[in-house]
């Protein structure tokens, strides 16, 4: 289960971000998790949870926006529907991955005096 | 971009953006890493699969088929023991365990660690063994040039489907234990299409480490990826000796 350490990661990156701006507490930390991404929602709430215990995000909930996977060409930018393969309708192709494999820190509320 | 929020005593609340990956420090551990497999020219393979799908016998494989003409390091990731990198060593690797203790993948940083421990500028391929899971290694970026997947006949036509990511990520799937397949009821084919299902651009090499079946072929993908790897470092070494950017060098070719 590597959630653990990826909201290690992550509560260090909002602690940076509130000594940057010298707040005292953060009231909550907004991620984007795409389906892709290789973690699991739920699994990362449970850990970000018990992590989150006497550090500077104890009181800051975790909001999570998870976005679907989305494909498109290669060659020519067109979409693709997942279906029996990754490959453009159109020309051929082979698929990238446009959207879905996000493992971001959007946003966090800071309280500053 | 700070949006006022509600007043609460005398302090406020401010939303702030970041848009920044939460892995961005592993990202950039394995940028340097890359960059120093770059400068050495050395091809940098991240190998992931289950625990026991062949890994370390496709590596012990290889190696017998390269031979002598060819200089390969290891690090082996395992949550304990140096059991693989004692094997990898016996089959004329030159390798080092990085263990991991309770982490279930590798992070650049781990490889980073492991690379000043082994004397890899010299080699020619860098294998990097991941730690045995079909889930947590495809996470992270370690600086390789290729992630090779193994996945073992034994293990099932559904694997593919079941773990997407991984296999999402794999430039190549190594097919392995194919001698067994006389033995098993699984239908080569039906991986084939579970793998387009889930990988933009499929290649499979079906192969035995015990009769050496594929492993030629496997390593005709090797060399013709070290070969793009020094044909590119030469490019930046001389672009970097007259200061030229990188992107430079790619795009006066």
């Amino acid at each position: 289960v590597h959630e653990y350490s990826i909201v290690q990661a992550l509560v260090e990156q909002v602690e940076t971000a509130a000594a940057a701006r010298g707040a005292s507490a953060v009231h909550r930390v907004r991620v984007s998790i795409g389906a892709l991404a290789g973690i699991d929602p739920e699994l990362l709430r449970t850990a970000y949870d018990l992590f989150r215990v006497r550090t500077i995000c104890e009181r800051a909930p975790l909001d999570i926006t998870e976005v679907p996977a989305r494909w498109v060409c290669r060659l020519c930018g067109g979409p693709i529907a997942a279906t029996a393969t990754l490959t453009c309708a159109a020309c051929g192709g082979p698929g990238r991955l446009a959207a879905g494999d996000e493992i971001l820190l959007d946003q966090v509320e800071l309280e500053v005096a | 971009m700070c949006q006022e929020g509600d007043r609460q005593h005398e302090t406020d609340i401010v939303s702030v953006d970041v848009h920044q990956r939460i892995l961005a420090g592993n990202d950039a551990t394995a940028r340097h890493n890359r960059e120093h497999f770059r400068k050495a020219a050395v091809l940098a393979v991240n190998i992931m699969g289950s625990p026991g799908a062949g890994k370390t016998a496709m590596l012990e494989a290889t190696a017998r088929a390269l031979g002598a003409t060819r200089r390969i390091g290891a690090l082996a990731g395992d949550l304990e023991t140096d059991r693989d990198a004692e094997r990898l060593r016996g089959a004329g690797i030159a390798a080092r365990s990085i263990n991991t203790g309770s982490a279930c993948h590798l992070d650049a940083r781990m490889v980073h660690h492991g690379l000043h421990e082994l004397t890899w500028q010299g080699c020619d391929y860098l294998f990097i063994e991941n730690v045995g899971n079909l889930v947590c290694p495809a996470v992270y970026d370690l600086g390789q040039a290729f992630n090779v997947v193994t996945l073992a006949v034994t293990e099932g036509e559904d694997k593919p489907l079941k773990y997407p990511v991984m296999f999402q990520r794999a430039d190549l799937v190594l097919l392995t234990k194919v001698d067994l397949l006389p033995y098993l009821d699984v239908n080569v084919d039906v991986i084939a299409r579970a793998l387009a299902r889930v990988m933009p651009a499929p290649v499979m090499i079906p192969m035995s480490a015990k009769t050496g079946e594929g492993i030629h072929r496997w390593v005709r993908w090797l060399e013709r990826k070290k070969a793009e790897v020094d044909a590119f470092s030469q490019r930046y070494s001389v672009a970097g000796s007259t200061g030229r950017s990188e992107a430079g060098a790619v795009a006066g070719d």
